[in-house]
């Protein structure tokens, strides 16, 4: 099943994907255009763990000039830079590179500590679509990539949907999925989730080994090859096969 | 019946910063401009202690076997309360709600060019005071420039932490932090933590205190050996 988090009509609910149409909880059916679109994720009790990786596809750190990282390059971001699907991301004035990134994203779904590589799908609960917006003008060489550069209000997308795991496992799983971004319809980067340099199950793995996840915690798997810069009225599209489409306006 | 308080837990994010002390500043100038940092940073260095880093007061906390010393970082943190510092010059009243103790514990690292997720975000990893102490007082706003802190080790006076000696003060750093996001309510911003940061061992017993400050309390945790 397809999840979503939206505003309709006043109020806040949790909604389905039902025949091109979003069911909401109260069965309401409604157009998907008639909603304001939130991150599709369940609130938590505590901040909430968003781990997001860098240079995690191969040809992506040949483009930045970077050797492939010999073990995840890992950041964090706050829940604070996210926003919803057909939402508005703000470029600062004066900026001279702002760049999209699309990327696959796990939602964990059982308290997950210790977790083996063979086990690490049991603990997910689904996946979904980030873009993580990168301002490169901010970029400096302490705790690089620094949250000024990747922690900004609006910067990280995420949605339309929740994808369930087991919809997602039972159709081949995450780690061979098409992804790309168009900008003003036209495409710009094209990849698959199988390039990754460390998938899915290894991240699960790696993290939980000293830090536990909690479910509602994030994954953002990193973006490949093909990133350019973004202006104003700039509408972003990133999406990844079977999960959907990422609408985004740069304003 | 006696009721004790509810110890305060974080309700948002918390953020260190990194080289918010002059000291700190110092022992880095001679690398700051060499590869591959090239440059001393311009915006405030942060970095964020997860969830699963909290710590209660009174908590053990658990070292992984592979780990022979931890860093301890006492510091101050601010508690934001209601309103936004999005935007704020450094003249206007920050919105600080209240102000709490923390022990901001790391692997020990010497390079500060990636993210220190795996060196600070272990389980348990942070200490987190059980009082909050709130910023307007009686006597009018405090002054977190006063604050003086004690970290002791098994009872030995191991650093004394003086926040006077910051590079930015508590007003210019959130300031500078809400050019870029934007703090909620409940989030926490730690003031930063000094040079002579003590390293201590499974066994030891980590206790930080504010003695001219005596509202604090004091935030004490015992480092255990990981049991897996």
């Amino acid at each position: 099943m397809k999840n979503a988090r939206v505003a309709y009509a006043g109020a806040l609910h949790t909604a389905l994907e039902r025949d091109g149409q979003l069911l909401l909880a109260d069965g309401r059916l409604v157009a998907l255009e008639a909603v304001v679109w939130l991150p599709p994720l369940q609130p938590v009790t505590r901040a909430r763990t968003i781990l997001a990786l860098g240079l995690n596809y191969a040809d992506h750190a040949k483009e930045l000039e970077f050797k492939a990282p010999e073990e995840p390059l890992v950041f964090i971001k706050s829940e604070s830079a996210l926003i919803g699907h057909r939402a508005f991301t703000r470029r600062p004035p004066g900026v001279t590179f702002m760049h999209y990134e699309c990327e696959l994203t796990v939602v964990i779904g059982k308290t997950a500590r210790h977790v083996k590589r063979c086990d690490a799908y049991d603990f997910v609960a689904g996946y979904s679509v980030a873009n993580d917006y990168a301002i490169r003008d901010y970029l400096e060489n302490w705790y690089r990539p620094n949250l000024r550069v990747k922690n900004r209000d609006t910067c990280t997308p995420i949605g339309p949907w929740l994808v369930d795991a087991a919809d997602v496992h039972a159709a081949g799983g995450p780690m061979n999925l098409a992804l790309q971004t168009t900008v003003n319809g036209k495409l710009t980067q094209s990849g698959n989730t199988r390039d990754m340099i460390f998938d899915v199950p290894f991240l699960i793995e790696y993290f939980s080994s000293f830090m536990t996840l909690q479910p509602g915690d994030l994954i953002l798997t990193g973006t490949p090859d093909g990133v350019v810069d973004c202006r104003a009225g700039d509408v972003v599209v990133t999406e990844i096969q079977a999960l959907g489409a990422l609408h985004n306006t740069i304003q | 019946m006696n009721l004790a308080p509810i110890p305060y837990s974080p309700t948002g994010t918390v953020y260190g910063v990194l080289l918010n002390f002059q000291g700190e500043c110092a022992a880095m100038a001679a690398r700051m401009t060499q590869p591959p940092y090239q440059a001393a940073p311009r915006a405030p260095v942060l970095y964020i202690k997860t969830a699963n880093t909290w710590s209660a007061n009174g908590a053990d906390i658990a070292v992984p076997r592979s780990v022979a010393e931890v860093e301890v970082g006492a510091t101050i943190a601010m508690v934001l309360g209601p309103g936004s510092t999005r935007g704020q010059g450094p003249s206007a009243a920050p919105a600080v709600a209240s102000y709490v103790l923390m022990n901001d514990l790391s692997v020990p690292h010497s390079s500060f060019f990636r993210p220190p997720v795996k060196f600070k975000c272990l389980d348990g990893f942070l200490g987190i005071g059980a009082r909050l102490v709130l910023a307007a007082q009686a006597t009018g706003a405090m002054d977190p420039a006063l604050f003086k802190l004690h970290v002791h080790i098994n009872g030995s006076i191991r650093q004394s932490v003086d926040f006077s000696c910051v590079v930015r003060s508590a007003a210019q750093l959130l300031a500078d932090v809400g050019e870029f996001m934007t703090l909620r309510e409940g989030d926490v911003l730690m003031l930063g933590c000094d040079i002579g940061r003590p390293l201590a061992k499974v066994g030891d017993r980590i206790e930080i205190s504010a003695p001219d400050w005596p509202a604090f309390g004091s935030l004490s945790n015992t480092l255990i050996a990981q049991a897996t």
